[in-house]
């Protein structure tokens, strides 16, 4: 397991991290403060023939469900309410286990959670009693890496920008500082996925649209793979690499489609205009 | 630094003393009302002591107005008497708290995570619950050995259940959003109980500990009034035995004012340990 957390130093791989390096005038002073910045290799994700039944339902609440997910790859879950995604999303983080099939991480059927693999939920749930700092360092905690947290925590909370609020109660911040504090608490034991569900459905459009591009711009500086749940097109177009589409009863991919949104994936570019039209068409024809 | 931030800390002070200023007012607010509540209760006992004083039959219990009390209160104070008779009663309600919390903490913590035992278990619980704790006392002393540990089984008996249940409701309350995040950044059963679960219901506990400090407070004077020889329950009775109104009065003043004393310790640790903000 350690061999994911070595850094390589091939030849492709230093002009990727002299590439992610040319990202760090974006997060000051996290090289220097231990938050990795060079490129690792994010996990790679095999949903394998999955199926799923909630108890007591009559209909399969998701069927056949057969994709792959490339080692640092964003990838978006799009579909109506109530299709599945987020029973994809819990099955994919060991919340819960397939009625049928097997979801594999780095060619390992998941059986149970693992701090490799961090859900970041539809609502921030930080613990009210504990300051920010406290809270994004719960997982070093639990995975009895507390000699990292002095080192790690205090850089990953300048990344999101709360440094002036690490010692207040979360209590204290608006919604999309909690937020922001729910990132850092994820990336925190630094996992190899990142599994977002809506993780910016209660924010107002300024803060989403900034954190949209700064999950993306952190998520490919530190070679994350990310499924991203979403039901935002556009969220869609700015952060995905990648998007599938999901329809409902019983949930299912329907369409799987590479994203172009060209290269600054700017809102208000003609290409990615272009792109967000054709996959809100797709979306429109198949979900 | 710029003068924007300049005058930014500036503000913050002088929002930080105005905060201090109306902490202090709301604070001398509640001492005058208290003081004013406390006055209105002094007052109707010394009405009370002057109407026995007037009344021809009860006169012997004229000892019991608020002067000669305090009287004796003072010279019982300056004879060390207030500890000695205390401090046995303390110990005792220590002891029987304790036991309490041990016993009632986890159950509740049981109950409030498992459906069926909670369900198994309703019925019974409830049913010990309204018995008098006091009921137990003959089976008490037959059952222990010392007349100590029966008075601290009967404060265990009585003071469990508040422990219990609002446990049981507190953990009941728990976002069961906090269990899943917390398993999601991999704590394992002990992580989930030491970093959510107790912290969650702190003050739940609190609560019901302030709640069975009180019902073991009040059985524990009847409770001391067999057998041993020493704690405020024998006091009193004592007192009343060899007709010193006076001492009596003081020694209910003091069960009074310790009680008092013991709910305010309990009213700051759940201050302390609350996390909700009652501000927003
Ligand atoms: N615990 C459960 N028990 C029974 N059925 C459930 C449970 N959770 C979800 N479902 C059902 O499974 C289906 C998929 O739910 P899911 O939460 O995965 O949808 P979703 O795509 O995430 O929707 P949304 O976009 O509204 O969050 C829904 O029809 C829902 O009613
Ligand atoms: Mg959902």
């Amino acid at each position: 397991m350690t061999a994911h957390w070595t850094f390589k130093t091939s030849q492709p791989l230093n002009a990727a991290i002299a590439l992610a390096q040319t990202y760090l005038p974006n997060m000051p002073h996290a090289a220097a403060q231990g938050v990795p910045t060079a490129v690792r290799r994010g996990a790679h994700v095999q949903v394998d023939g999955v199926q799923h039944r909630y108890p007591g339902m009559a209909q399969n609440c998701l069927e056949h469900l057969n994709f792959q997910v490339e080692s640092g790859q964003i990838v978006a879950l799009v579909g109506r309410s109530g299709c599945g995604k987020s029973t994809l999303l819990h099955l994919i983080a060991g919340l819960m286990q397939p009625g049928a099939g097997g979801v594999y991480i780095d060619g390992n059927r998941v059986r149970s959670t693992c701090p490799r693999w961090v859900v970041m939920f539809q609502a921030p749930s930080l613990f009210p009693w504990m300051t920010v700092s406290q809270n994004a360092a719960l997982g070093l905690r639990f995975a009895g890496r507390k000699a990292e947290i002095q080192r790690r925590i205090p850089a990953l909370l300048e990344m999101v920008g709360l440094t002036a609020f690490a010692e207040r109660n979360v209590q204290d911040l608006s919604g999309g500082q909690q937020q922001r504090v729910a990132l850092a608490r994820s990336l925190a034991t630094q996992p190899d996925l990142l599994l977002l569900d809506e993780p910016f459905s209660a924010l107002d459009a300024f803060t989403r649209r900034a954190l949209q591009q700064d999950v993306r711009r952190i998520a490919k500086d530190l070679g994350l793979t990310v499924v991203l749940v979403t039901h935002d097109i556009t969220e869609a177009a700015i952060m995905a690499d990648r998007a599938l589409i999901m329809a409902p009863d019983p949930g299912r991919i329907v369409t799987d489609t590479m994203l172009d949104p060209g290269p600054d994936r700017h809102r208000d570019s003609p290409a990615f205009e272009a792109e967000r039209a054709r996959l809100a068409t797709l979306f429109e024809a198949t979900a | 630094m710029t003068d924007a931030a300049y005058t930014q800390s500036g503000t913050a002070r002088a929002d930080a003393q105005d905060a201090r200023m109306a902490a202090l007012k709301g604070w001398a607010r509640s001492v005058a009302i208290g003081t004013l509540g406390l006055g209105i209760l002094g007052a109707l006992w010394a009405l009370g002591g002057w109407y026995i004083a007037q009344t021809p039959g009860m006169r012997a219990f004229s000892q019991l107005a608020p002067v000669p009390t305090f009287e004796r209160l003072w010279v019982m104070i300056q004879r060390g008497e207030i500890w000695s008779m205390s401090a046995p009663s303390l110990y005792r309600v220590g002891w029987g708290l304790g036991v309490a919390i041990v016993i009632g903490v986890p159950m509740g913590i049981l109950i409030g995570r498992l459906p069926w035992l909670r369900d198994l278990s309703n019925a019974p619980f409830q049913l010990l619950r309204m018995i008098s704790p006091l009921s137990w006392m003959p089976i008490a002393v037959m059952a222990f050995a010392t007349w100590d540990s029966a008075i601290i089984f009967l404060i265990v008996v009585a003071a469990v259940w508040p422990i219990m249940f609002a446990t049981a409701a507190g953990v009941r309350r728990i976002d069961p959003a906090w269990l899943k995040v917390s398993r999601n950044l991999g704590a394992n059963p002990l992580h989930q109980l030491v970093y959510v679960i107790l912290p969650a219901i702190a003050q739940d506990i609190l609560t019901g500990i302030r709640l069975a400090l009180g019902i073991a407070w009040v059985v524990l004077v009847p409770a001391e009034y067999l057998g041993v020889s020493s704690g405020l329950g024998f006091a009193i009775n004592d007192a009343r035995d060899s007709l010193d109104y006076a001492r009596l009065g003081a020694t209910v003043l003091v069960i009074g004012v310790i009680g008092y004393a013991l709910d305010s310790l309990c009213l700051l640790a759940i201050k302390r340990f609350s996390w909700l903000r009652s501000d927003t």
